[in-house]
């Protein structure tokens, strides 16, 4: 029997773990010298208190939805993809390259023909330290690092010097023709509230539809069958006749095609052209959320909302305590992580003792 | 290239090495113990930060250093509190410090000089000054030794030469003292340990903090020796660099300097040549740049014959009960 009853396990002690680090994080807010009770309220009500706000939340939770996805695949198979940052760029060329250089009739099918494009190009990215891992056992962490900064500096060189509008000076690629843009919150929602400037988008129902395919894919597959079961033991997988360099290859190319999809929203729904630096750090909040949402699709959708009001908030409290800068949320970040991933016995022990004296004593 | 580039390159290959070193070292005194860190970085930028932070307001790079030194202690005293005491994830634990440390040093640089997250430029005293080998005048004018004398070994800050110098004591640490021995033992296989009746976890917190010592001096090498000052994810990857070099020299201190030279030795060549020609085609800056990143891909697929890590690393032990 375990030791912890499962409301406790799934919802209770990340709720804890969020608190502490929520709590640390006030700490720091009233170190720089301002009044944690006041930000937090500002965070609050510029992300969730206007429909405003909303269109900014929802916008960065459906990147997380997709980042955090792409980490939470990884994570079944006990691999951890810290390259999503790298695999969203790519996906981004992969998204470009749909929508500029394919004449769509419509945004539908541009909408397909740019999400295969990003997912392909996220997942090739995730191919190569997935097979270093798999046949050549080079530690997975620091070749997807390492593949974030090859990312970049290619992304950087394609920008410059390839995809650059000829005899403009900005690093970026033309607008995407109108054909491939895709309904804005205004355009489905303006009954709601959202305004033009809202950047939600249609990538925000795919990212909801990729939460449930990773559901099915996990729990109600065969293969999803064969990740867990390699995540959990790989010589009992082993045993049980599963390839671990199909089940490595197979997860990781999921998970890039995942972080690689962000670039819809991103890249073809908000920006509507390529720019340097299009991901911005969301292939690392996904770690948080995957962590956070226990690696299940329902609690990432649960914890990429949580960084969207952490991030659209975060925005809005620089704009009004300019003493705290946005990097106030890579903070709040990593002290996520840390109490939800690393210090998560720190709780979970002595509840399990609270909990199993409390049934002692019952029975 | 003639002779007096390849001077330059050298020197500043020394120069470069020096950070990967003293985090590479970092790296085998805490994986050595069975505790595999990629919070290096986390703890290399922290350590610049308040190094470059406390020599601006003290103009002393001494006291910067100690300050960098205590900061990069208090993260290591975290991530063995996570992976030694809660015995959580390492990894995790790394990945959270990297975070925690990109984003505070910015955040506390804002919030002290204003200035976006730099530390003001430091000078004078702030700064570790180069310091002039013995001799290095009067060899100067012999040829080929003389240049690479006086240029190549001479005239870096005291850090460097102290980096050079952890080599032999690392080595002298790990494989000639008791510590070193139980050091080794715990990383291997930590329940014997425990039956000699020597602490694992001490002998573990042990290690983890003379990686955040060295990690300390790596930090404060970067924004008081190398540059002037502090800037935002100024350790641009360099602690993974230094892992992939700790798997490249098999876990060995001797092999680790020559690895971490390698690797200066790239980062200078991209430094120096910004766009080369090879063969009639011209090689892009961007890819230079990434040269080192891609060399660190290419050594952990194994090109150079197999790496076994120390057995129990990334393993909390669980005593048994």
């Amino acid at each position: 029997m375990d030791a912890l009853p499962k409301w406790a396990d799934i919802v209770l002690i990340p709720l804890v773990n969020l608190a502490l680090a929520l709590a640390v994080s006030a700490l720091v807010i009233a170190y720089i010298g301002e009044n944690p009770v006041e930000a937090l309220t500002l965070m609050i009500s510029g992300s969730v208190g206007s429909a405003y706000g909303w269109g900014y939340t929802l916008y960065y939770a459906t990147n997380f939805v997709f980042t955090g996805l792409a980490v939470a695949v990884a994570f079944h198979a006990r691999l951890f993809n810290i390259g999503g940052e790298g695999q969203a760029l790519l996906g981004g060329l992969g998204v470009t390259l749909a929508c500029l250089y394919i004449p769509w009739p419509h945004w539908t099918l541009a909408l397909v023909g740019a999400s295969v494009g990003g997912a392909l190009f996220g997942a090739a990215w995730a191919a190569i330290p997935a097979w270093l891992q798999a046949r050549r056992g080079s530690h997975i962490v620091i070749t997807t690092i390492m593949f974030n900064f090859i990312a970049s500096a290619l992304m950087v060189y394609l920008l410059v010097n390839v995809l650059k509008v000829p005899g403009s000076m900005a690093p970026e690629t033309a607008r995407f023709p109108e054909a491939t843009h895709l309904p804005s919150a205004f355009d489905w929602g303006a009954w709601m509230g959202f305004t033009k400037s809202a950047p939600l988008n249609v990538a925000f129902f795919l990212a909801l539809a990729c939460a449930f395919g990773v559901w099915v894919l996990i729990w109600r597959t065969k293969l999803g069958y064969e990740i867990r079961a390699f995540g959990q033991s790989e010589p009992a997988a082993v045993y049980a006749g599963i390839s671990p360099t199909r089940i490595i290859m197979v997860a990781m190319l999921i998970s890039g095609g995942l972080a690689g999809l962000m670039a819809v929203n991103a890249v073809q729904g908000e920006a509507e052209r390529l720019v340097i630096d299009s991901v911005q750090g969301a292939g690392f909040v996904g770690i948080a959320v995957a962590l956070m949402g226990r690696s299940h699709p329902v609690g990432v959708v649960l914890a990429a909302l949580l960084f969207g009001i952490l991030y659209q908030g975060g925005a809005e409290l620089e704009f009004s305590m300019p003493a705290i800068s946005r990097e106030m949320v890579v903070v709040i970040q990593a002290l996520v992580i840390l109490f939800t991933g690393a210090l998560d016995n720190m709780v979970r022990t002595p509840l399990e003792r609270l909990f199993l004296r409390r049934r002692r004593r019952a029975a | 290239m003639d002779f007096a580039t390849l001077v330059q390159v050298l020197d500043s290959t020394l120069r470069l090495a020096t950070p990967l070193l003293f985090a590479c070292l970092a790296g085998l005194f805490s994986e050595k113990s069975g505790i595999l860190d990629i919070g290096l970085e986390g703890k290399m930028l922290a350590a610049a930060f308040f190094a470059a932070a406390t020599a601006a307001v003290t103009g002393s790079a001494w006291i910067g250093l100690a300050a960098g030194c205590a900061a990069s202690l208090v993260l290591a005293a975290l991530h063995g509190l996570a992976s030694i005491t809660f015995r959580g994830n390492q990894l995790i634990s790394g990945v959270a410090i990297n975070f925690l440390a990109a984003g505070i040093t910015v955040l506390m640089g804002q919030n002290w000089f204003g200035l976006g997250g730099r530390t003001p430029q430091l000078e004078g005293a702030a700064r570790f000054q180069n310091i002039e080998l013995p001799f290095a005048q009067a060899l100067s004018p012999v040829p080929v030794i003389g240049p690479l004398y006086s240029q190549v070994l001479s005239g870096h800050t005291i850090l460097v030469y102290l980096g050079l110098l952890a080599v032999p004591a690392t080595w002298y640490l790990l494989f000639r003292t008791r510590f070193g021995l139980r050091l080794r033992a715990v990383g291997e296989n930590p329940a014997a340990v425990d039956t000699a009746g020597v602490s694992v976890t001490g002998l573990r917190y042990g290690g983890v903090a003379i990686c955040g010592l060295l990690c300390g001096l790596s930090g404060a090498y970067l924004s008081t020796g190398l540059a002037a000052g502090f800037v935002k994810d100024m350790s641009a990857g360099r602690g993974f660099i230094a892992l992939a070099a700790l798997i490249f020299a098999k876990w060995r201190p001797w092999y680790a300097l020559g690895a971490c030279l390698l690797f200066g030795l790239l980062e200078a060549l991209g430094n120096r040549f910004q766009s080369i020609q090879v063969l009639g085609v011209t090689v892009p800056t961007q890819f230079m740049q990434a040269l080192p990143y891609i060399l660190t891909v290419v050594i952990l697929a194994g090109f150079v014959g197999k790496a076994i890590p120390p057995r129990a690393g990334g393993e909390p032990y669980v005593k048994e009960r």
